[in-house]
């Protein structure tokens, strides 16, 4: 309680509510439509909990009673990529987007990159095809037990553990000029996870078959390195030094395929 | 079809932005820095270029063929790219957003370029230093030219830099940095070689 009101102390003395613009679409294919909210402040609120408040009370600026917003949410600590949407301009996750941090009206978007379902609530599948595509696992499964893996040097675990850390959020290929509907591009993401399972001593046994499917359509060949994936990325994953990476270990394998080999893998 | 074999093209248009499109521009660019030292010298240059063995293979397979896909591929890459550097204002994306500009222009450029040298030495004009001293009597067409020197500059340098990141050669951030100077240092010595040139004729 005093918490509440030291913060309300803190804020200018007028502005104890939050302006929002929200960019809301009832179906797939109906019309965008804006809509502004005002939400009373909370002290250190996240753009998460002012949906929820107007979830909870959906009633827009003009007083008028409105439907909820639809949002997508789970993890809340930025490690399951579901929350993402467009905030401000950029795209970003919800859950860690500080309302104190940003400035007012706060716009919400959905990331149009993918199709919209509902309001802010986009659907990510293909991303998830695409790690089909390039068999992003490691295959453990045989007709016997395959018993343990080689070790992985530590140091490169260490290393191997940041490119893990992608969460499937959608934000490079929002941020990145190359993936739109002219275009089949995976996105950087798919990129630098044919890296990770690459490098993992089991998984370079499919290394070849990774390669391979960035050599063909929606891969590789669709980057244009205007770089805007490792600025966007959320976790900090060395997009472009993947990609520069893949583009070296693609070279070498296309001239592998080209003037044939006895066996695939090394 | 294509789209399958889209990463073999994407690696043809990077190779041959450089070899042989850049090689012959930065030759391009050389041979008319004869200009500076006056007419005799650059028509002598130039003549040795014209008089040079198999020129209408090595014009066909060095330049109008190499530079026709280039162009062409390169017009749909720009095309099909959704620029956004309102969103990301960072050096990069610019560049990648001046690389489409400058490739664009450089299709309006080099058509028109052609078309009032080449095309008119089949009609029988002879291409020399007067050539383009007349051109240049036309202000709008010393701007028109340097546009076009510029972008082609740029492009090249800039292209350098996306080779070898296309290519896997530049491959960590540092590596990357240092190459975006160098490049930047190509892009300046490139551009006065260019201008150098032009206002000898001018
Ligand atoms: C005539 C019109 C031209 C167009 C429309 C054009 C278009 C393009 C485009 C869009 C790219 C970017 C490709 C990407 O990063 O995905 C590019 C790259 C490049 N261009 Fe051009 N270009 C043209 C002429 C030239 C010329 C005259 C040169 C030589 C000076 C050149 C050299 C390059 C190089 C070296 C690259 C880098 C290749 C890479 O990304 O690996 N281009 N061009
Ligand atoms: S690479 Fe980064 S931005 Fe892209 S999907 Fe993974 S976590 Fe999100
Ligand atoms: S809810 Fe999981 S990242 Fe925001």
């Amino acid at each position: 309680m005093s918490e509440h009101q030291t913060a309300v102390q803190e804020q200018a003395a007028p502005a104890k509510t939050v302006l929002f613009e929200i960019q809301r679409q009832d179906t797939p294919e109906s019309a965008p439509y804006m809509e502004s909210f005002e939400v009373p402040y909370k002290a250190n609120m996240n753009v998460i909990s002012a949906l929820m408040e107007i979830r909870r009370n959906p009633v827009n600026k003009n007083g008028e009673k409105t439907t909820p917003i639809n949002w997508d949410m789970n993890c809340l600590e930025e490690v399951c990529g579901a929350c993402s949407m467009v905030i401000n301009g950029r795209p970003r996750q919800s859950c860690t987007a500080l309302v104190d941090q940003l400035t007012q009206p706060i716009k919400l978007e959905p990331m149009r990159t993918f199709p919209v379902v509902r309001d802010l609530v986009v659907d990510r599948e293909g991303m998830f095809d695409s790690l089909k595509k390039i068999k992003a696992w490691i295959p453990i499964d045989g007709t016997y037990d395959l018993g343990e893996g080689p070790r992985m040097p530590e140091r490169k675990r260490q290393w191997a553990y940041e490119l893990s850390k992608c969460m499937t959020c959608g934000v490079c290929l929002e941020a990145c000029p190359n993936v739109n509907d002219q275009t089949n591009f995976m996105g950087p993401f798919a990129i630098s996870q044919v890296r990770l399972f690459n490098t993992h001593p089991t998984g370079a046994q499919n290394k070849d078959e990774r390669l391979s499917a960035l050599m063909t359509d929606g891969g590789l060949g669709e980057c244009g390195n205007s770089q805007n994936c490792v600025v966007a990325c959320p976790k900090g994953i060395p997009l472009t030094t993947s990609i520069a990476a893949m583009n070296r270990a693609t070279t070498v394998q296309m001239f592998k395929n080209f003037f044939g080999s006895d066996h695939m893998v090394d | 079809m294509v789209r399958e074999s889209e990463f073999y093209w994407r690696r043809l248009h990077s190779l041959l932005g450089i070899i042989p499109i850049g090689l012959f521009v930065t030759q391009h660019l050389i041979i008319n820095h004869f200009a500076t030292k006056g007419a005799e010298s650059f028509n002598t240059a130039a003549h040795f270029i014209e008089n040079l063995p198999f020129i209408y293979f090595l014009e066909w397979f060095v330049i109008y063929i190499p530079l026709m896909f280039h162009a062409f591929y390169g017009v749909y890459l720009a095309f099909t790219s959704k620029n956004n550097v309102q969103r990301y204002g960072t050096f990069r994306n610019w560049m990648f957003m001046l690389q489409r500009v400058t490739g664009v222009f450089l299709v309006i450029f080099i058509a028109w370029h052609i078309y009032e040298t080449r095309i008119q030495k089949l009609f029988g004009a002879e291409v020399n230093y007067d050539m383009m001293a007349e051109i240049f009597q036309s202000p709008f067409m010393i701007v028109f030219y340097a546009l076009g020197i510029l972008a082609a500059t740029f492009h090249l340098a800039n292209g350098v830099w996306s080779f070898l990141v296309t290519w896997g050669l530049a491959q960590s951030p540092r590596s990357q940095k240092i190459v975006t100077y160098v490049t930047l240092g190509i892009f300046i010595i490139l551009s006065v070689i260019g201008m150098r040139a032009l206002f000898a004729f001018a």
